[in-house]
């Protein structure tokens, strides 16, 4: 009983510091604060990895996953309300939640079965352009409108499946990367979707309620039309990390690992290696299209160059930064890779220098990441000594 | 009617006939060794028949159905499975994932049962976890500790111990053993065989190939062997007999 009250305390002072971190990053504007919020949850990490606490807080949040993804969602809201009348660290924080489900479909990709995506911002665009046209042209409700936008996005992503399929490697990648060009230069000498000026984009709204307008928080006064926009974009980030993180934990999990890691292996115990790069491949895309919907109604306006390569790369990036294959590694890197350029003037213009480095030094020394993956866990409780 | 035939199997690289017009034949229970120098096509005649290579000539059948041109999981489905004389296990993963992919035909692989049934999929976990630690146990009890434990932190002798596992945990109807004892002493190598032959005895109808390359033990356990050379069958029969065929001598055991 007394252990069973102390791993849910310990998760609930957990999710308390990393939610205050997170918020004093997004709240305080000038670069001396930001480092040294960034310093301080630095040497937290170290004096804790010290002392053998991230383990053992890994390890309770993971025997409790229920109670854990309760209690980061409410911290993660609570968050979300502190700020809730700061329209640009919202916008931030909203960008970070499509982000980081763009890069879970991303591990799913690239950790799982191992194909490298250089198209993740094309299909972001691929979801985000096609919320823009459906609000234009059908009067279909908001939901199915970004669902369909994760449909498109899978679909037209299985165009690349073929080639893909046939190359190996490196090859695989290229083609990714042909693709990722293509779109933007397709979309701006498209003048149907808008060419270079892009198109508008209207805003969801639920039962009367625009999602554009500022809201009425009762007892908290007003709030920037960015809270409701941050808590969708937190559920869809909540239920494509609930998806990966069991897809992993699964046989399908332990399948794609299979394929990634020797396809001949794979294929001599009747593992069938396309299917499941196809299925990867097509899930990513769908996260992408779906985070892409959101950020299209949220902006209210897209345009081409929202969507550049160095986006994809920057997307990437994240995957490689935080630890290839570790579904929770991409949420701290996508914070660090997406609000400190902004927050920090100083770095903004050579970002994608520094992002490069910074990968090239990891690739180096640390190639498993800031957090390395962990053993498989098909349940909460395998492997835990009674 | 055998379980396996190859009739005339001939797998060529470029101007390498690294497989020519090889012909076998496997029945219910046999225990076959082949054997040959360095470079002979043995490997070769294992990846030809688990469809990893695609054969020039020639045909293979498993109960007397055509498989010649089928693909290594079809292979695998018909209950042929195999070890891989550079061992391909993933040292990152747990002893327990690299097994369990062996059994791989047992496991629902529906994505949407994967994702939320996940009571269903922890009994089968369970289910699969004790199947798996009675197999280790039968081979090495050592080894029945290490399952959630990564591949990488076992030995070599143990790693290969493992491969043997993944193949045998679908129940296979042929074994394919590609120098199983590589790398182990002499006295490894007997508890290897040892225990395979003691698995042999539980299911009596499997059909082992074991590619060998100490003679002692090709004569100890096989009740047949057969000799390769530059991909060409040149001999076969009982090992004691096998080994004192001129050609045999000269191609191979001359060399020694
Ligand atoms: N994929 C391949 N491409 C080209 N040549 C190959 C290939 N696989 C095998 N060979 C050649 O075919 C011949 C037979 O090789 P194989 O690996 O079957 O020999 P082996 O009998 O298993 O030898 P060893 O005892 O050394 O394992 C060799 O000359 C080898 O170089
Ligand atoms: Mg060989």
């Amino acid at each position: 009983m007394a252990n069973f009250v102390k791993g849910h305390f310990l998760i609930t002072i957990l999710a308390t510091i990393a939610g205050l971190f997170v918020y004093f990053f997004l709240h305080l504007e000038r670069s001396w604060e930001i480092v040294l919020v960034v310093g301080l949850a630095v040497l937290t990490m170290v004096v804790s990895r010290r002392k053998n606490l991230i383990a053992r807080a890994q390890e309770t949040c993971l025997q409790k996953p229920k109670f854990s993804i309760s209690v980061f969602f409410v911290a993660a809201v609570a968050i979300i309300f502190a700020l809730r009348s700061e329209h640009f660290a919202l916008l931030m924080l909203t960008t970070v939640l499509l982000y980081i489900t763009v890069c879970f479909g991303l591990t799913a990709q690239f950790g799982f079965v191992g194909l490298v995506n250089f198209a993740g911002i094309a299909f972001f665009g691929i979801g985000a352009y096609t919320t823009a046209v459906l609000y234009q042209y059908a009067a279909i409700p908001d939901f199915l409108i970004i669902l369909a936008s994760g449909l498109v996005a899978a679909v037209i992503g299985s165009i690349l499946i073929l080639p893909i399929l046939r190359t190996k490697g490196h090859y695989a990648a290229l083609i990714t990367i042909a693709f990722g060009v293509l779109f933007r230069t397709f979309l701006e000498v498209n003048d149907t979707l808008g060419g270079p000026q892009g198109l508008k984009v209207d805003g969801i709204s639920v039962f009367g309620l625009s999602f554009n307008e500022n809201i009425n928080l009762g007892l908290l006064g007003t709030g920037s039309s960015y809270v409701t926009y941050s808590i969708l974009a937190l559920v869809l980030c909540l239920v494509t990390f609930v998806f990966v993180r069991r897809m992993e934990n699964s046989w399908v999990g332990l399948n794609m690992d299979m394929v990634r890691h020797d396809e001949i292996a794979a294929a001599s115990f009747g593992i069938h290696p396309p299917s499941w790069k196809i299925l990867a491949f097509t899930l990513g895309n769908f996260f992408a299209g779906l985070a892409g919907s959101i950020y299209a109604s949220m902006s209210g306006f897209i345009a081409p160059a929202s969507f550049n390569f160095a986006d994809s790369l920057v997307l990437v990036s994240i995957v490689l930064l935080g630890g290839l294959g570790n579904v929770f590694s991409v949420i701290p890197a996508a914070f660090l890779v997406v609000v400190l350029p902004e927050k920090l003037q100083l770095i903004q213009e050579y970002r994608l220098l520094i992002f490069g480095i910074v990968v090239i030094l990891i690739l180096r020394f640390k190639p498993s990441g800031i957090m390395p993956r962990g053993a498989r866990r098909y349940y909460p409780s395998l492997g835990v000594k009674k | 009617m055998s379980l396996l035939s190859v009739d005339r199997l001939t797998v060529s690289f470029g101007g390498l006939r690294a497989l020519d017009e090889f012909s076998f034949s496997l029945s219910e229970g046999d225990f076959v060794g082949l054997i040959g120098p360095n470079g002979s096509g043995k490997t070769t005649f294992f990846n030809a028949l688990t469809g990893i290579y695609k054969p020039q000539f020639g045909s293979v059948s498993v109960d007397g159905n055509d498989v010649t041109k089928a693909s290594p999981q079809a292979m695998y489905e018909v209950g042929v499975t195999r070890t891989f004389q550079r061992l391909r296990l993933v040292p990152s993963l747990s002893v327990f994932d690299n097994l369990i992919v062996g059994s791989q035909r047992g496991l629902n692989t529906n994505l949407w049962w994967n994702i939320f049934k996940r009571a269903g999929l922890r009994k089968k976990v369970d289910e699969e976890l004790s199947r798996c630690s009675d197999l280790l146990s039968q081979f090495n009890p050592r080894l029945v500790g290490t399952l959630l434990s990564p591949v990488s932190t076992l030995s070599m002798i143990d790693r290969r111990r493992i491969e043997v596992c993944r193949a045998l945990i679908s129940q296979p109807r042929i074994l394919l053993l590609d120098e199983p004892s590589a790398g182990m002493t002499h006295e490894e190598t007997r508890m290897l065989m040892e225990d395979l032959l003691t698995w042999k005895e539980r299911s009596p109808s499997l059909a082992i190939v074991l590619i060998e390359h100490e003679m002692g033990v090709i004569d100890r356990v096989t009740n047949r062997c057969v000799v390769l050379n530059y991909g060409k069958k040149i001999a076969e029969g009982e090992y004691q007999i096998v080994s004192q065929d001129p050609l045999v001598k000269t191609a191979y055991l001359g060399e020694e």
